[in-house]
């Protein structure tokens, strides 16, 4: 019996291949651009991880200085010989030319047990490793690496690709920092009655345990936004299989009857149709396991370079197949399936025995389901504004755009509705009511592909909007912050001097003074400003309380960046620690887009006063010009040219890295589109079927075969139009949320808007480009549509 | 004459090779004349309503509605015929769900670019469609819809109505009662109308009745 079934069943699916490929390509579709993006995020978090694994970073306590980068040896022995179990660890990047390692530096003897450098160095002799005559590296990199180090290499895939490891004192060596210490790693196990940090070593703080790695914390934002995109995409795929499932359904009805009137219960029925969608969406989702691999590992390079760009995450280059990967994307794909059928289903599960109406009508909505998606869509509206009150964090932020979004989609049909009723009133010929009184009744069955046409559309204007915002705001900073000539980093302190020595000449000398620090709980870079008016005639601030720089110059105030004082609340006229003696005033509030971190800029004096034994070993030069200053101080003073580079160099190079962050974006973006063409395209080759016997009538009364094909044509193109039109007030909405809110609680900064006519007018014409595409096809058959085939639709007359 | 066919063939591919459907036809119809075509199913009564309303190509032979040769003409050519000068009217009524009545009703007459308000209301109010107006087809009865079928064909006033088996999904009450409706606005247009059905009565009410037999006409 249950063969006989499936057999019927499966007959229907062998006599419409094309929807059977709809069903499979949509769900594959979203499953690939879902399982792409989680292939991603799991790949970079697993990086992280492993990254922070080495030293047990998240895991255990550590120490870390409270100013500058390093501790010296004195501080760690000082611990030790207090009784505090600590383990020195230090962190840098080894230049090997075109790339650089990241190289951890350990202490195998003191490092706890549970880090995980501890379980890779015992797999090599520890003689040899504390020698300094060994280093561990990912296999992919030894060539890399060359022969050129005095060390040997030992390849272990333990290793994250990018990364090394090495006994500290070999770190200490090859990173040129002799005596120097990133961290303190504190053992979970601690003799009692050692005295307080404060009395051992008050200038390291405690950085307690946490969760995840920093790095993971830092990233998180980037990769809610790749899940949110995921999440979009998988949508939009979803929105193709509930179309195709719908309509198999509702087609197969007289079939189903035909079932139980010979003896099939209607739960048995059921039964089959749920193993029939879980077998498709097993197939389709293993079809997008293997589309998700190859979509990740393209644009993988990309996401590695946003993360060490923006972060400077270490991202591997290679991407594995991770089996809790593969398996939650077949399970996602099930649960899309299962999503996308539950409807139909459960309308099959209702249908009465006798005969229903007819089909098409059947498929319309009814005014009450329209009603009820009205309201649903307005209290989504609703629901997206009062998360304002609600406000406050990214996932409050994502939610206001998933409400925004969805609210529109819902309300998409309502309103094309009102649209095609004022068309068809105002339609002057016959034809043309015709037309737009068709193209009312096909709204309910082409719906679900214009909602995904409008998603795909909005998040192409919103994202755009954005990133274009964002690229302007961007090279205006650049052109404030990037305001001298040449760029030196000095190697000794004699090249310092030679480079102060020419404020003799009147060149304008402008020393980069920096230390990480902590203010509160939050790590801030701590900069040292020698104020010069250059500073005055380009800096621009969001906020500022009085003469600026005057203030800063005589140390009486600060100067903070947006994101820590979106962060930490503070505005001019609060007052900052910048160390335990010394509190200043804010001056000043100063857009920063580079990085995610907080920064403070203090006067040049008291920072020297705070921190003496920083020096400073970039500079910046105003003042006679690039190549002569550069021409200068490399026969002057022996600079190599690698040490010095110019304003417009750097400042290509920081677009570089601006423009490939958003090459991931900008490829989902794409992707979406052609998701939402194929649902048009899916949707209307499914609709041909069932438009005949409507298209025989029209053709019977005179009009030809040519203009019905024409008309198809026209009816996606005016579709795609009035969905246009819909989404680009919907996607400046989405941009504003993205710029404003969004970006506030994601990178700390909020960006004005700008809009872009003319990008609005290439997306304007690929969009109606993609749905005239998708129509193209459906039209070309109606155009061709042999007459007997219309005739079919008069052939049980007599 | 308004309808000539002259030694009229037509056949279909089967899977023992081609099946001759029409085997010379020829027939003649003055305007205004009403002829009943009638025959066992299969006989080919629908594929000769459908050769002379253009639906359909010939084999060989010719069709002349009007003085216009319909088997000479292109795709075209035979859509523009069936919007200046032919009516049809199916079993399965075939309206347009999309629009309401009033706009069915109107539909081919604005087509053949023919709409005459005062016709169509009077149309409307014979055939007792006026309360139905706003409505959709697919609020009305199986009557109900024949009838706006039978308006909107008659509406556009085409030299020629084509019917096939107009009543053939009615009871016997309303199909009655359509018929009577058919034939006195037919007459009242001044039409030619040709009728497929399978009932002697309803042939009975023509002015001429043709059986159709294997392929040819008696």
């Amino acid at each position: 019996m249950i063969a006989a079934a499936l057999s019927s069943l499966w007959s229907y699916w062998r006599r419409n291949p094309l929807q059977l490929a709809t069903m499979i390509g949509g769900l594959a579709l979203a499953t690939a651009l879902w399982s792409g993006v989680q292939a991603l995020n799991t790949e970079a978090r697993a990086s992280y991880d492993a990254a922070a694994a080495v030293v047990g970073e998240g895991r255990y306590d550590q120490l870390v200085p409270r100013a500058g980068e390093t501790l010296d040896e004195a501080t760690y022995l000082a611990l030790r010989r207090a009784g505090w179990q600590v383990s020195p660890v230090l962190v840098g990047s080894l230049d090997l030319g075109e790339v650089a390692l990241h190289l951890t530096g350990v202490d195998p003897l003191t490092l706890p047990a549970g880090a995980g450098a501890a379980g890779q160095v015992a797999a090599v002799p520890l003689a040899q490793f504390l020698a300094g005559e060994v280093m561990l590296a990912h296999p992919a990199d030894l060539a890399q690496f060359g022969t050129a180090q005095s060390i040997d290499l030992i390849a272990s895939p333990a290793i994250t690709q990018g990364m090394a490891l090495a006994d500290i004192g070999a770190a200490q060596r090859l990173l040129g920092q002799a005596g120097a210490i990133s961290r303190l790693v504190v053992a979970p196990d601690q003799p009692l009655g050692r005295p307080p940090l404060a009395e051992v070593a008050p200038e390291l703080l405690l950085q307690p345990a946490q969760g995840g790695s920093d790095t993971a914390q830092l990233t998180d934002s980037f990769h809610l936004n790749l899940t949110a995109f995921g999440i979009l995409s998988f949508a939009v795929g979803i929105f193709i299989v509930y179309g195709a499932v719908g309509l198999a359904f509702e087609q197969r009805r007289a079939m189903i009857r035909a079932l139980r009137t010979m003896g099939l219960s209607m739960r048995f029925v059921v039964v089959l149709l749920g193993a029939e969608i879980a077998v498709i969406s097993l197939v389709s989702g293993a079809i997008g396991v293997v589309l998700g691999y190859l979509l990740a590992a393209s644009l993988l390079p990309d996401v590695a370079a946003t993360l060490r760009g923006l972060y400077g995450a270490q991202v591997a280059g290679t991407l594995q197949l991770h089996p809790s990967w593969w398996l939650s994307s077949l399970g996602i794909a099930l649960l899309g399936g299962i999503l996308a059928a539950a409807s139909a289903i459960w309308r099959m599960s209702r249908l009465p025995l006798r005969a229903g109406r007819d089909p098409q009508v059947w498929a319309m909505q009814s005014a009450r389901g329209q009603r009820l998606q009205l309201v649903l869509g307005l209290a989504l509206l609703v629901l997206s504004g009062g998360f304002v009150v609600a406000g406050g964090s990214l996932l409050a932020g994502f939610a206001r755009v998933a409400a925004l979004l969805l609210g529109a989609a819902l309300l998409l049909p309502p309103l094309l509705e009102v649209a095609l009723h004022v068309a068809q009133r105002r339609a002057r010929s016959v034809t043309a009511e015709w037309f737009w009184a068709d193209t009312r009744q096909q709204l309910p069955r082409l719906g679900l592909a214009l909602m995904a046409l409008l998603l795909a559309i909005t998040a192409n204007i919103g994202v755009s909007t954005m990133v274009s915002s964002f690229r302007l705001t961007f090279i205006g900073f650049l052109d404030q912050r990037l305001i001298a000539e040449v760029y030196v980093s000095a190697e000794t302190d004699a090249q310092s001097a030679a480079i102060e020595a020419l404020a003799d000449d009147g060149i304008t000398v402008l020393p980069l003074l920096s230390v990480e620090t902590r203010i509160g709980p939050q790590k801030v870079d701590l900069y040292g400003a020698r104020v010069a008016p250059v500073y005055e005639q380009y800096w621009q601030f969001l906020a500022q309380d009085g003469d600026v720089w005057s203030r800063v110059a005589a140390g009486e105030a600060a100067i903070i960046n947006e994101q820590f004082a979106r962060r930490a609340g503070l505005w001019p006229g609060d007052s900052i620690p910048i160390s335990p003696t010394v509190t200043l005033p804010i001056a000043g509030v100063v857009g920063d887009y580079g990085n995610p971190l907080g920064q403070v800029i203090i006067g040049e004096e008291l920072f020297i006063t705070l921190f003496p034994e920083t020096r400073a070993r970039q500079f910046g030069l105003i003042g006679g010009g690039a190549d002569a200053l550069m021409a200068r101080l490399e026969a002057e003073a022996g600079f190599d040219p690698a040490q010095m580079i110019d304003q417009t160099a750097l400042k290509a190079a920081s677009l570089e890295v601006f423009e490939r962050t958003f090459t991931v974006t900008s490829a989902l973006n794409v992707l979406t589109l052609a998701v939402a063409g194929a649902a048009i395209l899916m949707s209307l080759l499914t609709l041909a079927s069932m438009r005949v016997p409507q298209l025989a009538s029209v053709w019977a009364l005179g009009v030809t075969r040519h203009r019905l094909g024409q008309l198809e044509l026209a009816r996606a193109v005016a579709l795609a139009v009035l969905t246009l039109l819909f989404a680009l007030p919907l996607g400046l909405a989405l941009a504003y949320l993205l710029l404003a809110v969004i970006n506030v609680e994601a990178f700390g900064w909020k960006l004005p808007m700008y809009l872009f006519p003319a990008d609005y007018a290439r997306l304007a014409v690929a969009s109606i480009g993609a749905a005239a595409l998708a129509a193209l096809v459906p039209a070309l058959r109606l155009a061709r549509t042999p007459p007997a085939r219309f005739l079919q639709v008069f052939a049980n007359e007599t | 004459m308004l309808l000539k066919i002259e030694n009229l063939t037509k056949s279909y591919s089967g899977p023992d090779g081609r099946v001759p459907v029409l085997q010379g036809i020829s027939l003649s119809l003055d305007a205004g004349e009403t002829l009943a075509l009638t025959g066992e199913s299969g006989s080919g009564k629908s594929t000769l309503l459908h050769l002379i309303g253009g639906l359909d190509h010939a084999d060989g032979g010719r069709i002349l509605v009007g003085g216009q040769e319909v088997t000479a003409l292109d795709d075209a050519g035979r859509a523009a015929l069936r919007r200046g000068m032919v009516g049809l009217i199916f079993q399965q009524f075939n309206l347009i769900p999309s629009l309401t009545v009033r706009d069915n009703i109107r539909f081919q007459a604005r087509l053949a670019g023919r709409e005459d308000p005062a016709w169509a209301a009077a149309l409307t109010d014979a055939l007792g469609l006026t309360e139905q107006l706003t409505k959709y087809p697919e609020d009305l009865s199986g009557g109900q819809q024949q009838r706006v079928a039978i308006a909107r064909t008659i509406a556009a006033r085409p030299a020629l109505i084509l019917a096939d088996e107009p009543t053939g999904n009615l009871d016997e009450d309303t199909a009655d009662r359509v018929m009577d409706q058919l034939t006195r606005l037919v007459d009242e247009a001044g039409a030619t109308l040709v009728l497929v059905t399978h009932s002697s009565a309803l042939a009975s009410r023509m002015a001429r009745q043709c059986h159709l037999s294997h392929g040819r006409l008696s």
